[in-house]
């Protein structure tokens, strides 16, 4: 154990007597992760760390662009690239994922949907929205490309 | 409250609602705020980006060249990096221990998101000015 005083609120003790270490928040390994509502809540997180990949490739875009023909033909080559399109499909997903749960978890912040069968309603329109969303952005996207 | 219940905290302090790290509700507020204000960007970003599948370097500079399509996007690309770097500080004050580290790693954050904040700018004003 460290020296760090905050130790003392992180240690305890089960019934048996035997120490224990309490889990750091938001306590990923005390969760049935198979729960949608806890599983539903970590991909709100973990789509929002990975939208930072989208971050990079719209600013690394718009810096290309405002480069010249050359570095902007090099940002369209990558995101032509399977490896390209994979990201970018992965950041369709999060996108939606993340911008369907926000305000699904804007709706809880002003205090409605939380009985417990408004929680799997809301979260399963969350998961369809997000198939949805996803197929119809590169569905039209593709369409788009090809006209 | 009941009767007699004596606070720690001065009339001031509770009146000021700042709490113990002075910054109060602000940061909960702000990425209340900020990802309000990026449902509609972010609808609107979708549907540009998909207008924008396989558009070459011209029809690419004249999209951001429009002024509202910039403004969009200057308000897009900010909203987005405030949020982003609140968002993250976050997760990191979450699950990073130590204090130093954490530190560090959040001051990169915001270092990181304040510096692509500017490229971006620079880039969609440079195309479009």
């Amino acid at each position: 154990m460290s020296n760090d005083s905050r130790e003392a609120l992180m240690v305890g003790r089960r019934s048996d007597g035997s120490v224990v270490r309490r889990p750091l928040s938001p306590h990923l390994q005390a969760y049935d992760m198979l729960q949608m509502s806890s599983l539903l809540s970590i991909l709100h997180r973990a789509s929002g760390v990975a939208l930072t990949a989208g971050v990079l490739l719209l600013v690394w875009w718009l810096v290309a662009l405002a480069s010249g023909p050359a570095a902007f033909a090099a940002v369209q080559w990558f995101l032509g690239s399977f490896l390209g399109l994979l990201v970018l499909f992965g950041v369709t997903v999060a996108g939606w994922y993340h911008t369907l749960a926000g305000i699904r978890h804007l709706a809880w912040d002003a205090g409605y949907g939380f009985r417990i069968e408004q929680m799997y309603r809301s979260g399963r329109l969350v998961v369809i929205g997000t198939a949805v969303l996803t197929l119809l952005t590169w569905v039209l996207a593709i369409v788009a490309w090809v006209s | 409250m009941a009767e007699g219940v004596k606070r720690l905290q001065t009339p001031l302090g509770r009146v000021r609602g700042l709490g113990s790290a002075r910054s109060g509700t602000h940061h909960w507020w702000m990425q209340r705020v900020t990802s309000i204000a990026l449902v509609p960007l972010v609808v609107w970003f979708a549907a540009a980006a998909i207008g924008l599948a396989g558009a070459g370097y011209e029809a690419s500079a004249a999209f951001v060249a429009d002024p509202v399509n910039a403004v969009l996007l200057l308000l897009l690309v900010g909203v987005t990096l405030h949020h982003l770097a609140a968002g993250l500080q976050v997760v990191i004050e979450d699950y990073v221990r130590a204090e130093g580290v954490r530190l560090a790693a959040v001051w990169g954050v915001k270092a990181a998101c304040l510096v692509l904040g500017l490229f971006a700018a620079v880039a969609i004003l440079r195309i479009a000015v």
